[in-house]
């Protein structure tokens, strides 16, 4: 799927919602960093943040600000 | 101790670990005194940190903003994320650590300034036209009359849409407006824009669905 048609259509599956993934994201990235599964942890997230651009933004920053803070 | 402010350790000596005990933001927090404001500082300085760090993502995105002000927008961030954190220490639940609970806020913060500060000046436009959403991909006679039917449905199923859904899903998934961005100036949040995105889509999927033709857009 090209990227204007994953942006209308979405990812069609099961998703939390922004509240629910502001409120999972840190047990989430740190989890992913952990190499734990994080999907099983929070089911729907890895679905939002593939719908939703500024979550997945800040999904990104947060996992790279810790692993910055991991190696500075 | 030495002169150099190392131990002095007799051989054969075995020098215990020093115990550490895991901090307690949220005690120590609310604590107040001195111990409190230390605490306090330090929140803040870590909250700093992190609105910096995502000014810094961010900042090819914003290459008319000068220093001075991008400095003020992660201090506002920063303030802002502070009295975030502070008035929702009661629902620290120890899941993960306290400092990557506390980022989070920070991060979302600056996120949502520094979408908004690029965007100030920026026209959202809500009714544009409906280009084309598929590319030509110049495939097969057959794959040609199958983008040529997806596209017209997509356009009827955008049309047969809400009209707030429709504006929702065209600025959003089209324009690409940060959802932050459409959000205030409908006067309303993400959770709800994103609630009305997703209803869209699942309505443009299930008439894609019914045409036989949500398996082309794989």
């Amino acid at each position: 799927m090209n990227d204007v048609l994953s942006r209308l259509l979405g990812p069609g599956e099961l998703e939390v919602s922004c509240e629910v993934c502001f409120e999972e994201l840190d047990r989430y990235v740190e989890l992913e960093l952990a190499g734990a599964d994080a999907e099983a942890a929070v089911p729907g997230m890895a679905a939002h943040l593939r719908g939703c651009p500024a979550c997945s933004e800040e999904h990104a920053s947060l996992t790279a600000l810790l692993i910055d803070g991991s190696t500075s | 101790m030495s002169p150099t402010g190392a131990c002095d350790v007799l051989p054969g000596m075995t020098v215990p670990a020093p115990i550490v005990q895991p901090f307690d933001w949220v005690a120590t927090l609310r604590t107040g005194g001195p111990a409190g404001d230390r605490a306090l500082a330090e929140l803040h300085a870590l909250l700093l940190r992190a609105a910096r760090f995502e000014a810094l993502r961010r900042r090819a995105s914003l290459p008319w903003i000068g220093a001075a002000e991008l400095d003020d927008l992660v201090l506002q961030a920063a303030d802002d994320a502070l009295v975030a954190v502070l008035s929702r220490l009661d629902s620290f639940r120890g899941a993960s650590r306290f400092t990557t609970w506390a980022y989070k806020f920070a991060i979302y913060s600056a996120a949502v300034t520094l979408r908004r500060r690029a965007w100030r000046d920026r026209e959202v436009s809500l009714a544009p036209e409906l280009w084309d959403v598929v590319a030509d991909r110049g495939g097969s006679p057959l794959q040609q009359v199958e983008d040529g039917e997806l596209r017209t449905a997509l356009r009827c199923g955008i049309e047969a849409l809400t009209a707030h859904q429709r504006d929702v899903l065209v600025a959003v998934a089209l324009e690409q407006v940060p959802i932050d961005v459409l959000a205030e100036r409908l006067g309303t949040t993400r959770g709800a824009l994103y609630k009305t995105l997703h209803d869209a889509r699942r309505k443009l999927r299930a008439q894609l669905a019914d045409q036989g033709l949500l398996e082309v857009t794989r």
